[in-house]
């Protein structure tokens, strides 16, 4: 029995961990998608939900039991079998590839020598879940959607592979744990070393994730739903938490290797070590815009409400300003505690900041057509990539044989890129409004 | 530790079923599974042989097979779909344009 | 004691999703569990410490050559064929002798499966899987490796040309 607790010991913690995300996840991705709402209100000078709960904010609530309750329907001639495990196979992939992240530096489920790569690859197998929902569903439209879904994701996860390349080749591991602490070592994010690469990751994981403005698969004004069509309640919320799963996992792969996973801005400048100061600080700020605006809420209730937050907001500022105090609490440094809490804040803090990015394009651009989505992918991004892998790999060289600093062949690198995008750009349009100057002509 | 002759056993296993599978079936498309299913038995063996004479040689061998598979679906997919196209079957029974 | 468990729970699935592989009368079915046989397989070389090899065959294998067959058999999808003969006139003989070429195969693994062979002395493999794959195969096979990426192309390019509705 002793043997069998020492044999799971150092297996507990990871299982706690694990088993707090997945507990979590549902309920934030929820969030997530309330969050989106009011974003889009905000951009659309209006104010989203607001009835359901103060402000809105019971509306995942009353969304997932209204998913929950409602009647299951498979068509008539669908695969049973493969209806039931399509989007069984889509939540997987998406919540095993959260495995690899080190929500700072205390936080990890498993330090995988190869963590990045598991990540690409179980990210690959998400696209089952799409292929094969949408044969099941024995419909054209589902099937057409998956089908289109499939080749858009298939297309950009190479464009994204190339940029991740690019990003690996200055951290020199494959290890999310060690990626950040690279960053640490050379002092700065890989964003300011790497630019190219990142935006080219930036557009990549939206047309991954099938987000606005490359979501022709599954936009309602298309396709009905894509191969989400025939699936109601319960499965298609399962699907739905899916697609905002992966939003998290791609976020988070771009902090991992682009924004410096759980560090500082300019982790290494000393003068800026102000900043360490800035977590409790943002947290007091929110408070003081919760109490500010208390008085002038129109209702009791919501009153109430914003008084509420405003204490959470105090709580965690308290949470996040303890570290920083020169305490010691029953034999632990309060110091020592500082890059757990603090690490933890940054990363939750840059994964949020990109996928409201990823909400602002969504309010912003219209979508594109399938032919200019795979263009763009297989023409402008795929040669964009891998250039800019060669680029940054001749300038490593350069740094470690001829002496350059780094940051010298870097610049040289990410202007060259530049030129052959403009280039790509330019000809590309060219050939589009010769295609269309030529159709008028001939029409 | 496990033995490598289980290893080799389990690859025996499968490049049988593969075999079995490419001489029995008629359906063009699960002929080029059970060959996928035959190169991966014979990964097995030379990752486990690998792994017995820690040498990494086998290990890229097994990469080189991966990447050899790849190619080869990829053409025999297309020539059934060019097949397809024509002849509307994908039955390896009735492609017998060449007999006599 | 785990391995050996880890083992057999690997190799029954890998067999068994094998078997369901050739014997299934739908052809989307025999995809899934050759993506099953595929991850079994995949658990089989993270086990022998091959890391590398492990996230290939993930990454290439199920996320890249069955994503291949999927479409193809959603594309050639006939309803027509579920309801024909799924094993050709001479299944018999077939299956007579490739398990008698199995049988024969077995025979020799059991009769030298205590035979100690030594390879090429000096080998270690080292914890950082991935960078001394990277190292051997860049140093010593760069020639192999510059053919497969020849042959990649030529494929593509068959396959590209195979399947255009018009060249």
């Amino acid at each position: 029995m002793n043997a069998l607790v020492e044999f799971f010991r150092p297996h507990l913690l990871p299982l706690l961990y694990a088993v707090v995300i997945v507990a979590v996840l549902p309920l934030i991705a929820g969030y997530i998608v309330l969050l989106e709402r009011k974003i889009m209100a905000d951009m659309q000078a209006r104010l989203g939900p607001m009835r359901v709960g103060p402000h809105g904010l019971l509306q995942p609530i009353a969304d997932a039991v209204k998913l929950l309750i409602k009647e299951d329907i498979i068509p008539e001639n669908a695969d049973r079998w493969i209806f039931w495990l399509a989007p069984l196979l889509s939540v997987t992939a998406g919540m095993l590839a959260l495995a690899a992240f080190p929500f700072g530096p205390a936080f990890q489920i498993a330090d995988l020598n190869i963590g990045l790569l598991f990540i690409l690859g179980i990210s690959s197998m998400g696209i089952f879940g799409i292929v094969l929902g949408g044969w099941a569903s024995n419909s054209h439209y589902s099937l057409l959607g998956a089908l289109r879904s499939a080749a858009q994701l298939v297309s950009y996860e190479t464009a994204a592979g190339m940029a991740v390349v690019g990003g690996l080749l200055l951290a020199g591991t494959l290890s999310t744990r060690r990626i950040v602490e690279m960053q640490a070592e050379q002092g700065t994010w890989f964003i300011f070393l790497a630019p190219i690469a990142f935006f080219t990751y930036l557009v990549a994981s939206i047309a991954e994730t099938n987000r606005a403005p490359f979501d022709l698969p599954e936009a309602e004004s298309e396709l009905v739903a894509g191969y989400m069509t025939e699936y109601s309640g319960f499965r298609w919320a399962l699907y739905f938490l899916a697609e905002y799963t992966n939003m998290v996992v791609v976020a988070s792969v771009a902090t991992t290797l682009f924004l410096g996973g759980w560090l500082r801005p300019f982790p290494g400048t000393t003068w800026l070590n102000f900043l360490d100061y800035t977590p409790p600080l943002l947290m007091l700020l929110l408070a003081g815009y919760c109490f500010y605006r208390t008085p002038r809420q129109p209702v009791k209730v919501q009153q109430g409400f914003l008084a509420a937050v405003g204490l959470l907001c105090l709580l965690l500022a308290v949470i996040l300003a303890l570290p920083l105090l020169p305490l010691a609490v029953g034999g632990i440094e309060a110091q020592s505690l500082r890059p757990a809490i603090h690490g933890g804040f940054w990363f939750l803090f840059k994964v949020f900041a990109y996928m409201y990015v990823f909400m602002w394009l969504r309010f912003t651009f219209p979508r594109y057509r399938f032919d200019q989505l795979m263009k763009l992918g297989w023409h402008f991004l795929i040669p964009v990539s891998i250039v800019n892998v060669m680029g940054i790999g001749v300038a490593l060289v350069l740094d470690r044989e001829a002496g350059w600093p780094l940051w010298q062949a870097l610049v040289l690198t990410t202007l060259l890129t530049l030129a052959v995008a403009a280039y790509l750009a330019v000809v590309g349009e060219r050939k589009d409004s010769a295609a269309v100057g030529g159709a008028e002509r001939s029409a | 530790m496990v033995p490598t002759s289980h290893y080799l056993f389990l690859s025996l296993a499968l490049f049988t079923i593969g075999v079995v599978g490419v001489v029995t079936r008629r359906n063009v498309i699960i002929i080029l599974m059970s060959i996928e299913l035959i190169l991966n038995a014979v990964n097995i063996n030379l990752v486990a042989f690998a792994h017995l004479w820690k040498q990494v040689s086998g290990q890229v061998f097994a990469i080189f097979i991966i990447t050899d598979a790849a190619a080869e679906a990829a053409v025999g997919l297309g020539i059934i779909i060019a097949f397809f196209r024509n002849r509307e079957t994908v039955l390896a029974d009735e492609m017998d344009l060449l007999k006599w | 004691m785990l391995d050996l468990i880890l083992f057999y729970f690997f190799a029954t699935l890998a067999i068994v999703s094998a078997v369901l592989v050739v014997t299934r009368r739908n052809a989307v079915h025999s995809a899934i569990f050759l993506i099953t046989a595929l991850l079994a397989t995949a658990g089989i070389f993270l086990q022998l410490q091959a890391e590398f090899v492990f996230i290939v065959q993930i990454i290439l294998y199920v996320g890249g050559i069955m994503v291949l067959f999927v479409f193809v058999i959603m594309l050639v999808n006939l309803d027509v064929t579920l309801r024909q003969m799924q094993f050709n006139r001479g299944w018999l003989v077939g299956l007579v002798l490739a398990v008698a070429l199995g049988a024969q195969l077995a025979y020799a693994l059991f009769l030298g499966r205590n035979v100690q062979l030594t390879g090429p002395a000096g080998g270690e493999l080292s914890a950082q899987n991935t960078e001394q794959v990277g190292q051997v195969l860049f140093q010593n096979y760069l020639l192999p490796f510059e053919i497969a990426s020849i042959l990649l192309l030529v494929a593509m390019i068959g396959a590209v040309v195979m399947a255009k509705k018009r060249i």
